[in-house]
């Protein structure tokens, strides 16, 4: 037998350098293995971004024309771009247009906050407890798939036409889908790091900062997204419902147009809600691509 | 425990690193209960390496996972004597969204290493496994075989002694679960010189799960046969083949062939 009792070397030689041969096949190979593709500048990476992204304005654009073309409306019910586009200019350049753009974000960033903190604690307590799993679980789903704008009748009647009746339904519409990210998050943290957590003695608390809480951020900021989708939603419903006094919002803007038959007006409106959801989108793509990066998730 | 001493004549009855009575374990209950271990009994002395080898439901992982106190048996008894245990499986498990050295550091902050050695103790971890310069790196960007060494850091981590150079003599038990089952031929080759050397420098005392033949007799100095469904221990082999040595050295070989015809028997007796 080649076995000697072995005591423990009171200093572990961390120094590998006792075989040199070895050591040079070990990091020969992982050389061998790391060998990567030319990455590309950030440059060609922002015009491969951007192009299919002109391109599809461009071809809306050109859609939006024709159908004025057509003949199929008059101008001034349906005008086109070219009609559109300076009163856009005009309006982004007002200062009525900035104090409704701030009324609106103000109102869209204090519900989000409102549903990230109920969303984050339904979902904490939800996740934790498999007696309120059972109770809650379906209607937390079933809250998220309820469109949020029949909400509205029940909160006008509650909170009469209040910041607090669009408060009241930009949460509902948000915080299951926040719950919702952060559940399945909780749920999908995959067995073997939970394995290799308890073999790290991980427990209670401990559990919770190194290894549940960090592992369902992906899924948690997918609910991020999806919540912010659906509290823009609700809001620009809201907004459109709930009229309070002589505030100015996008939503109050829009109905003006409408009323004074100004599509010019109204498109130019619709057009500003669109960039504001995609530009939000945007950053939450980003977040989740920097995530996903980060962790090896993507799979280029 | 006759059959370990039969085993490894040479040694002195030692206390043993990891003691198994009779231990069985059943999941579930009633007629419904399957049966994983039924009556190993195991010594395993320390500083030895043991390979346990088995075909599918030899309950392997079971054992480790008794050993490594992750779960109880349902009856017998495992005494580790105190010992500092730690177990790695196939899959590396690391933590993707912490760098390589965090990982580690990880770990060593659970064994209680203050929070101002961990950096240092962590990057030496690392040098013990050929890593060097790879801390600031994330998991995926690391291959496979590279990945699994960084898991054998951290598990050593959570061996380590506290404070440095202190030997608190219960001695330290690595459990690995088929470690490179997952790995090309080549960087399991590399592997096995690799956990050799480690075992050898740091004195450790092995577990070593695998169903692969000729890894065990690579390793082991005691190949621990177990037949499946339940599992029990069939046969010990003692493995007398002088270090270092090879894969494909000839003494190897035969001696595989020969667990490996006592494998077959044992996983023919299920072909009903």
């Amino acid at each position: 037998m080649a076995v000697e009792t072995r005591k423990n070397v009171p200093d572990p030689a961390d120094d590998p350098a006792d075989d040199p041969a070895l050591q040079r096949q070990i990091t020969g190979l992982d050389a061998l293995e790391l060998a990567q593709g030319a990455r590309r500048g950030p440059l060609s990476r922002l015009w491969s971004a951007a192009w299919p992204m002109v391109t599809a304005v461009a071809i809306a654009l050109a859609f939006w024309q024709a159908v004025v073309w057509s003949g199929w409306k008059d101008p001034w019910v349906l005008p086109g771009p070219a009609d559109t586009l300076p009163v856009f200019w005009d309006q982004i350049t007002s200062g009525r247009f900035w104090e409704a753009v701030a009324l609106t974000m103000q109102r869209a960033v204090i519900g989000f906050a409102l549903s990230i903190v109920i969303g984050v604690l339904v979902g904490a307590l939800v996740s934790q407890f498999r007696i309120l799993r059972r109770a809650f679980g379906s209607m937390i789903t079933g809250l998220q798939t309820m469109p949020s704008i029949s909400w509205f009748p029940l909160a006008i009647l509650l909170f009469q036409l209040s910041e607090s009746a669009i408060l009241f339904v930009v949460v509902l519409g948000a915080s299951p889908s926040i719950a919702n990210g952060l559940i399945a998050g909780v749920d999908y943290t995959p067995p073997i790091l939970l394995r290799a957590g308890k073999v790290l003695g991980l427990r209670g608390l401990l559990l919770y900062r190194h290894l549940i809480l960090p592992a369902s951020l992906p899924s948690f900021v997918a609910g991020l997204k999806q919540g912010w989708a659906f509290a823009w939603r609700s809001l620009m419903a809201g907004e459109l419902l709930v009229i309070i006094g002589d505030t100015t919002s996008l939503g109050v803007l829009l109905s003006q147009a409408r009323e004074l038959n100004n599509t010019a007006d109204m498109i130019s409106y619709m057009i500003v809600i669109l960039i504001i959801g995609i530009v939000i989108d945007q950053l939450f793509g980003v977040a989740d691509r920097a995530l996903r990066t980060r962790w090896g998730m993507d799979s280029d | 425990m006759t059959e370990a001493v039969t085993a490894a004549p040479s040694r002195t009855p030692a206390p043993a690193a990891v003691r198994l009575s009779g231990v069985s374990k059943a999941f579930g209950t009633g007629d419904a209960a399957l049966l994983a271990l039924d009556g190993v009994s195991l010594d395993v002395a320390p500083g030895e390496f043991v390979c346990l080898l088995g075909a599918s439901g030899c309950g392997k992982s079971t054992l480790l996972n008794l050993v490594a106190d992750l779960d109880k048996p349902t009856s017998g008894s495992i005494d580790t004597g105190g010992a500092r245990v730690a177990l790695m499986f196939q899959e590396p498990a690391l933590f993707p969204w912490l760098t390589v050295s965090a990982n580690i550091e990880l770990a060593l902050k659970m064994r209680g290493v203050p929070r101002a050695e961990r950096r240092e103790r962590a990057s030496a971890l690392l040098a013990s496994v050929h890593l060097s310069g790879f801390g600031k790196k994330r998991p995926h960007q690391l291959s496979g075989g590279m990945r699994q060494r960084v898991a054998l850091a951290r598990a050593l981590a959570l061996t380590v002694d506290v404070p440095p150079g202190s030997d608190g003599g219960q001695g330290t038990l690595l459990l690995m679960d088929e470690p490179f089952g997952a790995l090309d031929a080549m960087t399991r080759d590399l592997l096995h010189d690799e956990i050799e050397r480690i075992w050898r420098e740091r004195g450790l005392t092995v577990l070593f799960v695998t169903h692969n033949v000729r890894e065990a007799v690579r390793l082991g100095d005691r190949v621990v046969l177990l037949s499946s469904r339940p599992g029990k221990v069939v046969e010990e082999f003692p493995v007398d083949i002088e270090r270092p040595r090879r894969i494909d050295a000839a003494p190897v070989a035969a001696l595989a062939g020969k667990i490996t015809d006592r494998l077959r028997e044992e996983v023919g007796r299920h072909g009903g």
